[in-house]
């Protein structure tokens, strides 16, 4: 293994407009419907989708394992969601995700969701080095905070 | 269950990544390991100390030299877990991407 990842990221365009794409996300009848795979249980505990609040989802597969997955929001507003996000099962590793809803126009939103890891987001709170972008752009976050 | 934020925690510094990908094509001394690096050697021992206690690396017993070696497991590990998170998180958005296609006539 020569390259250890800092971030990974998603890049997706739906047919819906952006509102709707949004609502998928803060709206937890909405999450239930998607955000656990179909043979799977999932219960909205917490979501609240404001600076500060928290979400928190408990998932139950088919086996009756339950697995809890939870964060808490940094910032909310309609083009751009920051979070944290923690699987119950890994405690202290904490990803910051960063979900962007663009407008392209005719229905159709691009979204992404820019997921960065312990290992960069320690970085940033060290001012170590890193690569650029990710660390910039979570400096620049956790400067906020 | 691995020691995965330890894992994480050693890697969260930049030395130690590219120690860790200097490693990863071959054993090397703390000197070897130090030579690239604009810091002292004393500073690297300190980030070797980290990495061996997260069992991400191990130190030969030959006394002169001390070769660091390193250890996979812990790296593939948390290489698989990252694998799995992606995965899971790309089927998450397959089907948000479904519901968004089944609900849309009734905009």
């Amino acid at each position: 293994m020569t390259e250890i990842k800092q971030e990974i990221m998603f890049d997706r365009t739906f047919d819906a407009p952006r509102e709707r794409v949004f609502r998928a996300f803060t709206d937890p009848a909405l999450v239930a419907r998607w955000w656990a795979p179909k043979d799977e249980r999932l219960d909205v505990e917490v979501l609240e989708p404001r600076a500060g609040g928290s979400w928190r989802f408990v998932n139950t597969d088919a086996d009756g394992d339950t697995n809890a997955f939870h964060g808490v929001y940094h910032s909310v507003a309609e083009d751009r969601i920051v979070q944290t996000f923690e699987y119950g099962g890994f405690p202290g590793v904490v990803l910051l995700e960063t979900l962007t809803f663009t407008d392209l126009g005719n229905g159709r939103t691009r979204f992404t969701d820019t997921s960065v890891f312990p290992a960069a987001a320690a970085d940033a709170y060290g001012g170590g080095g890193g690569a650029p972008g990710a660390m910039d752009r979570l400096a620049e976050l956790l400067d906020q905070l | 269950m691995s020691d995965l934020d330890g894992t994480f925690a050693a890697l969260a510094d930049p030395v130690r990544r590219a120690i860790i990908t200097r490693l990863s094509a071959g054993e090397a001394t703390p000197g070897e390991l130090a030579e690239p690096f604009p810091i002292s050697l004393q500073a690297v021992s300190k980030h070797l100390k980290v990495l061996e206690r997260a069992g991400l690396i191990s130190r030969g017993r030959d006394a002169q030299r001390r070769p660091c070696r390193l250890r996979p497991e812990p790296l593939a590990e948390t290489a698989d877990w990252i694998d799995a998170h992606r995965r899971r998180t790309e089927e998450r958005y397959d089907r948000l991407e479904r519901l968004l296609l089944e609900t849309g006539s009734g905009r």
